[in-house]
Formats: C-alpha cells, sequence, structure tokens
C-alpha cells in the first residue's frame, strides 16, 4: 500500500467518513459540470427534492456541443440548444456560476478551469467526463465520474470512492526536440497498455517530467485515463506556481505564501511509498504516432505497423482488427500514409502553447492540396490570446480554418465529423472506431506540430525534418 | 422490453445470456457520441451498440430475435473502457441488461453500473471463454446469478464469479445509490470542509 504520496496525503485531507460498504466518503473541493453529462443528474436531484448544498464549488461552461463555426444562439441544432439552454436554466437555478458562449471565459472544461485558477494543488477534482484526469497535472486528485456521480457530487458534494493504488512513472532525460508530451504519453500507454493502470493513480515524476510546462503535463495527464488510470498527477512545483500566480482564482497576498506552502508540504515525500514503480528514458523517444483503434496502439514515426501474428498473444486479435478498420498493412511504415483531415484542438492538445507549436512548422507553408484542416482553440481565452500573437492568420494563410472554442471534432457531438472512410491526423485523444463522427472513419493520434507537418506533406511526416530547414 | 429497473437488494438474477465478444470494447461503441444528446435517458435502449449494429445488419447479438429479453451479458477484456459517459450503462439498462460477466471492466464504466444497481463481475479469460461457450451452445437456457456464492449456473455447470468487497456489500445491503447515505451525516461532510486549507483562505491553525 502506498504512503506518504501526494495521492495518500490529499486523500485524507479530503475523507470524511468511511461507508458501510467499505468505500471512503470522499470530499470534493471542485466540481466542473457541462452540458452531457449533467442535465439527467439536475433531474434526478429535482425527483429526490434535493438541493445543491455547495453551489460555489460547482463550475459550469459549455463545450462538447457547441458548434465552432457559428454560435449564434438559437443554435441550428435543436437538441444541441435545448442542451445549453437546460444547463443554463439549471445553473441559475441553483446558483451555480456558468461560463457561457459569449462570456470571454467558455471553453474545454478542462482547458477553462485551470486558466482561471480554479484548479489548484491538494484539491479534489469531479467532472463528468474521463479527461478530468487533466487536473492532476497541478497535484490535485482529479477524476471522471459518471452521472449519478454528479448528481451525488451536487446533493452532498462527495462521493463513495474506493482508495487507489499509486503507480510512480519515473522519466528520465529529457524529451528531444519534435518530441512533445503528447508524444511521451502516447509511448507510456503502448508500454503499460490500455488496461495497465486500471486500479491506479499514475504519479508521473522524474527530470523529464520536471522540464515539462504546465500545458505539458496536463496532455500528460489529460491522457492518463487512455492507460486505464482514473487518474494521474505530478507534484506541484516552481512551474505549478508560476502558472497559477495572479489568475483570476488564484489566492492573492498573504494567502498566497500560506497557499505555497501548504502546496509544497503536498508533494510526494522522498521516502514515500508507491504500489508499483516504473522507469523509462524520455531521451530516447520519438515522434509517435497511433495507428489502430486504441490509443495503446503507437509506434514511433520510424516504425511499421506491426504485423499483429508477432504481438504477445493477448494483443493479437485486437491487433488484427485494427489493421483490416483502419485498412492498414503489416510492415508499411507510418510515415508517408495519406490522410484526409487534420485537426488541431481538444481538452489534450487545444493550449497556447499546441497551437504555438504548431504554428512554428505551418508558418510560411502551405496545406497540402485536397487535406481539410482546422484549428479549434481549447477556449475563448486560448482564441484570444493566440490572435493576440497573430496565430490565427499564419494559420489561415496557410489554408487552415479558424474556428471557435469547443470539443470539436475529438468526439465529434458537433457539426465537426468526418465523413465515410475519411482518416484524420488528429491532436485529440481516442482513436476508437467511429469516434470522429463517421461510423467508419479513422485517426491518427499525434501531437499538434506532427498534425500540422501532416497537413503540409499532406501525409505523416516526421515534423523534424520541419525543425531541422 | 423489460423497463422495471434494479432497485433495493440485489442478491439473485435469472434469466438468458449472451455474448458480445471483444477486448477493449469502449463507451463510443456501446454508445455514439450522436446520442448523447440529449437531455433524458429514457431513449437510450433502442440506440446501444448502433454504429456495429448497423454495419452487421441485422446480425449483431443485440439484434437476433433468440436474444430479445435476455438479461445477462458476458464480454471479454476491458469492457466500457474510455469515456465516462453514464449514457453507456444506461443504454445497456434500458436495453434489458441486468448483469454483466467478463475479464475485467475500465473503473468508471465499473462504478457506474453499480450506481444503476447493475453488478459487474469477473472471471479468468478461461473462466470466461467456458461460460462464453456455454451461453452459445444454448440461447434458451436459463442463467442463475447468485451474489452470495459468486457464481452463476445454468443447473449442470457453475462458474466462480469475482467481485470486490465494496461493491458486494453494496450490492448485498441495497445500498448502491449511494446518494442517501452520503447525506446521512452532513455535519461531517461540513467539518471536512472547515478543514480543508484551500476552502479557508489557508488559514494554518485548522
Amino acid at each position: 500500500m502506498s504512503s506518504r504520496t501526494l495521492y495518500d496525503k490529499v486523500w485524507n485531507f479530503h475523507q470524511v467518513k468511511e461507508l458501510s460498504g467499505g468505500s471512503t466518503q470522499l470530499f470534493i473541493g471542485l466540481h466542473l459540470i457541462h452540458e452531457v453529462t449533467s442535465p439527467q443528474a439536475f433531474s434526478a436531484l429535482n425527483e429526490k427534492k434535493l438541493g445543491v448544498k455547495f453551489p460555489n464549488l460547482t463550475v459550469a461552461t459549455v463545450d462538447h456541443i457547441v458548434p465552432t463555426s457559428n454560435q449564434q444562439r438559437p443554435f441550428s441544432d435543436p437538441l444541441a440548444e435545448e442542451m445549453l439552454a437546460t444547463l443554463e436554466k439549471n445553473c441559475k437555478a441553483h446558483g451555480i456560476k456558468f461560463h457561457g458562449i459569449g462570456s470571454n471565459s467558455q471553453g474545454v472544461v478542462h482547458v477553462m478551469a485551470p486558466e482561471l485558477g480554479l484548479t489548484q494543488p491538494g484539491m479534489t477534482v469531479a467532472c463528468g467526463d474521463s479527461h478530468t484526469s487533466t487536473h492532476g497535472a497541478f497535484g490535485a486528485i482529479a477524476f471522471g465520474i459518471g452521472t449519478s456521480q454528479v448528481r451525488d457530487v451536487l446533493a452532498s458534494q462527495s462521493l463513495a470512492m474506493n482508495k487507489l493504488k499509486v503507480r510512480r512513472i519515473w522519466v528520465e532525460g529529457e524529451l528531444q526536440k519534435g518530441v512533445y508530451a503528447k508524444d511521451l504519453i502516447l509511448h507510456i500507454i503502448r508500454l503499460l497498455g490500455v488496461k495497465g493502470g486500471v486500479g491506479f493513480a499514475y504519479e508521473f515524476a522524474g527530470p523529464a517530467i520536471e522540464k515539462l510546462s504546465m500545458e505539458g503535463r496536463m496532455t500528460i495527464c489529460n491522457m492518463a485515463i487512455e492507460g486505464g488510470a482514473r487518474c494521474g498527477y505530478i507534484n506541484p512545483d516552481e512551474t505549478t506556481f508560476e502558472y497559477i500566480k495572479g489568475k483570476e482564482h488564484a489566492p492573492k497576498g498573504k494567502e498566497w505564501d500560506k497557499a505555497i506552502s501548504w502546496w509544497k508540504s503536498l508533494a510526494s515525500d522522498s521516502k514515500a511509498t508507491f504500489d508499483d514503480e516504473i522507469q523509462l528514458d524520455g531521451s530516447s523517444i520519438e515522434p509517435t504516432v497511433t495507428w489502430g483503434i486504441t490509443p495503446g496502439q503507437g509506434i514511433s514515426i520510424k516504425e511499421t505497423i506491426p504485423n499483429p501474428e508477432l504481438l504477445p498473444k493477448n494483443e493479437q486479435q485486437i491487433a488484427k482488427d485494427a489493421c483490416k478498420y483502419m485498412n492498414l498493412k503489416p510492415d508499411e511504415p507510418i510515415e508517408g500514409q495519406s490522410i484526409d483531415v487534420c485537426f488541431i484542438g481538444s481538452c489534450t492538445n487545444g493550449r497556447l502553447s499546441d497551437l504555438q507549436e504548431a504554428s512554428k512548422i505551418v508558418k510560411g507553408n502551405t496545406v497540402a492540396a485536397g487535406i481539410r484542416a482546422f484549428v479549434v482553440p481549447g477556449s475563448q481565452k486560448v482564441a484570444k490570446e493566440a490572435k493576440e500573437k497573430g496565430l490565427d492568420k499564419i494559420f489561415l494563410k496557410a489554408g487552415f480554418e479558424w474556428r471557435e472554442p469547443g470539443c470539436s471534432m475529438c468526439l465529434a457531438m458537433n457539426p465537426d465529423k468526418l465523413e465515410g472512410r475519411q482518416i484524420s491526423a488528429s491532436s485529440s485523444n481516442r482513436n476508437f472506431k467511429g469516434r470522429q463522427g463517421s461510423a467508419n472513419g479513422r485517426t491518427l493520434l499525434m501531437s499538434p506540430a506532427m498534425v500540422a507537418a501532416a497537413a503540409i506533406n499532406g501525409k505523416v511526416t516526421d515534423v523534424r525534418k520541419f525543425l531541422q530547414k | 422490453m423489460n423497463q422495471k429497473f434494479p432497485k433495493g437488494e440485489i442478491k439473485s438474477i435469472q434469466g438468458r445470456s449472451f455474448t458480445i465478444k471483444g477486448d477493449d470494447i469502449d463507451t463510443d461503441r456501446i454508445i455514439p457520441a450522436r446520442f448523447l444528446k440529449c437531455v433524458s435517458f429514457s431513449a437510450l435502449g433502442e440506440q446501444v451498440f448502433a454504429d456495429d449494429r448497423k454495419e452487421l445488419k441485422g446480425n449483431h447479438p443485440f439484434d437476433l430475435d433468440h436474444n430479445k429479453g435476455a438479461n445477462i451479458l458476458i464480454v471479454n477484456d476491458n469492457f466500457g473502457c474510455g469515456s465516462s459517459r453514464e449514457h453507456a450503462p444506461q443504454a445497456l439498462m434500458r436495453w434489458g441488461i441486468r448483469l454483466i460477466i467478463g475479464e475485467s471492466f475500465a473503473e468508471i464504466f465499473f462504478g457506474n453500473c453499480l450506481a444503476l444497481g447493475i453488478p459487474c463481475l469477473t472471471a479468468s479469460k478461461e473462466e470466461i471463454v467456458k461460460l462464453q461457450n456455454l451461453v452459445e451452445k444454448d440461447n434458451n437456457q436459463i442463467w442463475e446469478f447468485n451474489l452470495k456464492n459468486l457464481s452463476i449456473s445454468n443447473q449442470k455447470e457453475t462458474v466462480k464469479l469475482i467481485l470486490d468487497e465494496g461493491p458486494y456489500n453494496m450490492l448485498y445491503s441495497g445500498k448502491w445509490d449511494a446518494t442517501s447515505q452520503l447525506l446521512d451525516e452532513e455535519e461531517k461532510i461540513n467539518k471536512t470542509f472547515n478543514n480543508l486549507p484551500y476552502l479557508n483562505n489557508f488559514k494554518k491553525e485548522l
């Protein structure tokens, strides 16, 4: 059993009591809600004649269903409009702060909350969205929940939870030029598998992790769930504090100093014990691309599509399914695979630094003929800052579309979808069958810079070739 | 379609069973995102596995006539991975599923099922393959799940199942619907609130 880890310390602060079933009642310090997984939770509250216990600890935004081309109300899709209107009504009825369209602070929930300073070290963060693990980048325990649990948090600000084991993933060295946080997490999921983290919280640590920016750290923790780990976290340090300082909801004045000393005390002790530990070398990782239908089916840009027959027995069937679905042949190189659509955005890679890195590749180049490429900033703030830096013009000039913020083609609940058998180069987090809105559409996951390179060349490209120029 | 949803103690479940084969079946496949555009779960039963069913043109297990009315689903490894959408277990439940047995489940999916009173139990790969073969031999046989014995049986053959103590107790006692339990002692919630530095101006003497 782990001890003296950040996970243990934060867990202890939030324990309300032991429940009769053997689980723990855990207090939730920050509850984020959005339009997709909350309406039925509010309906259930109303049925049970319950109120929201701490309305100030729940914060709402709208992201999954918002159109990215025209955000005029009412939305042209009546179902999307109904979902947004329901959220607005629920927030108003219960006194919950809502960051709506036109508020300048709307965005993908996992982009919006950190940039407002809502997410802080030592918190428990829950949201009806599996990518809530993102907030672990700040040294919080953050995890996705279902709608029944959203109801429970609204009613009681707490959840019935079982404590997870903790696996420390120690990454030595430093990521090389052209290799990003996205490549590192795809590599980790490839190594440990898509269910390797079931039952675990992942602590990401070591020199390569410490050197990452907060945005890179969020990319890492965001995809912990793709490796089966419901939450991933990184111990807070100066990089964390620097990011939070001055943000709207950050502690101010004397409180700031007290906050820092508390936050520092939460980091895993040097004598912490873990349920499991693994180590890898960040310096040897290359740009990584998924070729299959699970985020664990990734290979470096220099590798070829694996031959299912040569894989471990338990991976063979899904690899065969993947080859068939993706129409990729074993032993073909992934580099040079042609693509149709390029998507830069999502809670994984829709932040300012993601757009900046991609824009460096795009600048002075043109999107290849026949490729549809578009950028969806993760939030209104990201969009504003990117425009101030002129990034929108760089993308537009190269032939990208520049859209309004939202989840967009990560899961295609809005009009942005693949069509038919189209194949995308995508900076998002899931390459599941049908994920991007076409039942037989195909997805190659990669870093935003790699997506940019793919857009320019019209095929999967090693981004390092652009960086050498 | 059976629309009597789970309630109270869940100690045994009887019914017919069928299998969905394959590892890493994610919740996008169980319920594609376009069906999440709703403010009520009520229509989801029709839409379970919509894209897979369309592709198989009537030959998907959820479309086969002899599976109509079955309530026990046997799956493989890492079932329910991906998105946290409770719409996935809701769709399965509203189609008629009341029990899922597999090699392993993704954590959020498992918790979402438990919150609806749908037990998810596991067994080794070998046992699951054996169970799947037995189930497929005869669609009409009635299976009986017994929580206390942690087993499922068709009278002739019995397969032992695994469930952690926490969810076992919740199902056995009927306390899987956590809301009332969580509201039992509100003063303890308030005490936790009052002891959290970040909710109390980072005061040192808490």
